[in-house]
Formats: structure tokens, sequence, C-alpha cells
């Protein structure tokens, strides 16, 4: 049994798929479990995914076979094991919102937050959910892809 | 105890006058009353027009205020070393206040967060004073055209010298150097 099938027994109701793609192991999961499989997943020494390499997100606007528009991934080591792990969450867009694990990986404070700088999507729980690289004056979400690949909003000269 | 005596007072003008009579051929002629007006030729001067020597005085003293935000920097740290010498020009000497600095050395991407504070510097820093644009990204902003990047560095400050490249060369940064110079040399010096 891979890594992804053992972890979709322990939570078959959260976890949707579990694939193991070119050797490595993605679970896609309801974006309600995320709290709970993180903690389990760092906690637990069978797991011991004690690092959060990295959090990113993916707007899949115009992709018809997608039902969710957003997808946050969590790109997680074990540096017990020496293993890997994405977990791919699905977001709404009527709804885009997913609770924080900033308080499981201390790491995903500054993750979530240029998530939410990028794509505008609010991270429940988050103890600092501002912009990190955009400047506060800016509106809207960049990296969205509705969002008009012209649109400037310069703070001083021109609008060019 | 020994008197101290202060040496003996010796005047420049008296000594020209002496040297110029003691040249001027063993006693034959009187030597020159001691007002008269002393041999300027020993002094070596020239005379110039006050525009151009102020010119050439500031032209060699490039203090240089280095903004460095991205990758053109490194480039910039290869010119400003011992290898290239920008010493020759004068500008060997960069100052990290823009209050002490004569040039703006825009080093870098400059971003639409950044652009506030790159107006900020330039405005601190005291006249006479010149920007020079290093790197295609603050020239044009380079290949990036997104929602981040300022199109080029003269939609918010006022440019003398455009060094494009990606990143320049050292030889191209000191082609640019020496514009600045001659443009420097060649305006109206403003006191």
């Amino acid at each position: 049994m891979t890594l992804a099938e053992q972890i979709k027994s322990r939570f078959p109701n959260l976890v949707l798929e579990a694939v193991e793609n070119r050797g490595d192991q993605v679970i896609v999961i309801k974006k309600e479990g995320i709290k709970n499989i993180a903690a389990t997943l760092k906690n637990d020494p069978v797991f011991g995914f004690n690092m959060l390499m990295d959090l990113a997100a993916v707007d899949y606007l115009h992709w018809e076979e997608k039902a969710f528009r957003f997808e946050v991934i969590y790109n997680l080591f074990s540096l017990l094991k020496n293993q890997r792990l994405f977990i791919k969450a699905l977001v709404k867009e009527t709804e885009p919102e997913i609770d924080s694990v900033a308080a499981v990986w201390p790491a995903a404070d500054w993750y979530e937050r240029e998530v939410w700088d990028m794509f505008g999507i609010r991270f429940k729980g988050h103890p600092n959910l501002k912009r990190i690289l955009m400047y506060e004056e800016f509106k809207g979400h960049p990296l969205k892809k509705d969002y008009p690949y012209n649109k400037r909003q310069p703070l001083v000269g021109p609008v060019n | 105890m020994g008197k101290i005596t202060a040496p003996p007072y010796r005047n420049d003008r008296e000594a020209i006058g002496s040297q110029k009579a003691n040249r001027s051929g063993g006693g034959v002629t009187a030597p020159p009353p001691p007002d008269a007006s002393p041999n300027l030729e020993k002094f070596n001067f020239m005379t110039t027009s006050l525009n151009e020597a102020i010119g050439w005085a500031r032209k060699f003293s490039i203090f240089q205020y280095p903004f460095v935000t991205a990758c053109c920097g490194m480039e910039y740290m290869a010119t400003a070393c011992s290898h290239y010498d920008v010493d020759r020009f004068g500008a060997g000497f960069p100052r990290f206040s823009p209050r002490q600095s004569d040039v703006l050395f825009v080093v870098g991407t400059i971003s639409h967060k950044m652009g506030p504070v790159l107006k900020k510097v330039f405005e601190q820093m005291c006249e006479p004073k010149w920007v020079v644009a290093f790197g295609v990204c603050t020239c044009t902003g380079g290949f990036y055209d997104n929602y981040a990047t300022v199109m080029g560095i003269d939609t918010i400050i006022p440019v003398d010298v455009y060094i494009p490249g990606c990143p320049p060369r050292p030889e191209n940064v000191m082609d640019g150097l020496m514009k600045l110079q001659a443009k420097i040399q060649a305006q109206k010096q403003e006191i």
C-alpha cells in the first residue's frame, strides 16, 4: 500500500483521491479536512511530515473539467522518513476560504499570506493575514486568471 | 637657558624677487625695490572660464548612490571593484546616503511598490544631481510587462544616462560613465 493510500484509509471521508504520479505521492482532499489531516501527518510518527516545503495555489478558471476553481497545494517533506507528499485541497470560487495550517507548521504563515495576496483565498485562523508582496493600496489579486493582464496600479507616475 | 628666537620671517615675494635678482647677472643691475610686482610666471597659473572649471571638478568627483534592487547589482559590483577601476573617473566612492551623493545609480528592476521609495531617495539628494538608469529594466522595464514592474524609471524621475543591457557589461557601464562625465562637463554649472 502506497503512502497516499495509507492516508486515504486513515481518512476515508476526507481524502477524495490517492494517486501516485511519476513517483510522487498525491492526495486530493476536501478543504474541510486540511487542519485534521495536517496535524496527523505532522504529529503521527508513522508519517512524520515535519516540514512544509511549499504552499501554493492554482487557478483553474478556464478548465471545463474542473468542478472547483482553486486548488491549494501543500508540499510536505518528512525528514524522518525521507519522503514527500503533495496535498491538493479543492476550493470553490464562491467560497474562497480554507483553514490555516500556520498553527501546525509555522512556515505556512508567509506562504498563506502570499496565496491570499496573489489568489485572494482567505485562510481562517491565520494570525496576520495581510498582503505580503503587493502594496496595501493594490486592488485585486494579480495571479487570478480574470485579473486583466495589462492592468497597472502604480503608486507614483503614470499608468503605463 | 638660551633665548628662544622666532625664525626669520620669509616673504615669498621677497624670495622670488631676490632669486630674480640673483639670476639677472651678478650685480650689474640694481636689485628691484621691495614693492615691485612679483614675477607671475613663477606661479604656473592658467585662465579658464568658471563654468569649465566647475564642470571639470564635478565630473571627476562623482559620488554615487547605488540604488541596487536586483541582479544588475552583481554587475555593478564587478564594475565598481578594482579590476575595472572606476576611480579613474572619480566614481570610486559610493555613498550610502542620498544626501552625500551626486549621482543616483538605479541598478535593477523597480517595482511599483518600490517606486515611492525611489522618488523619495531622489528628492533627498542635493543639487546638482544626476540619475543613471543601469540595465534594461530601469531603462524600459525590460522583458517585464506585468502588474508589478515600473516600465522605465523615467516615468518617476528624470534620467540623464541610460545604460542598457541585461546586465550591461562593465565596458558598457564605463561608456555610460564617460557619457555622464561629458554631460556634466558640457552643461551650465549651477552654483
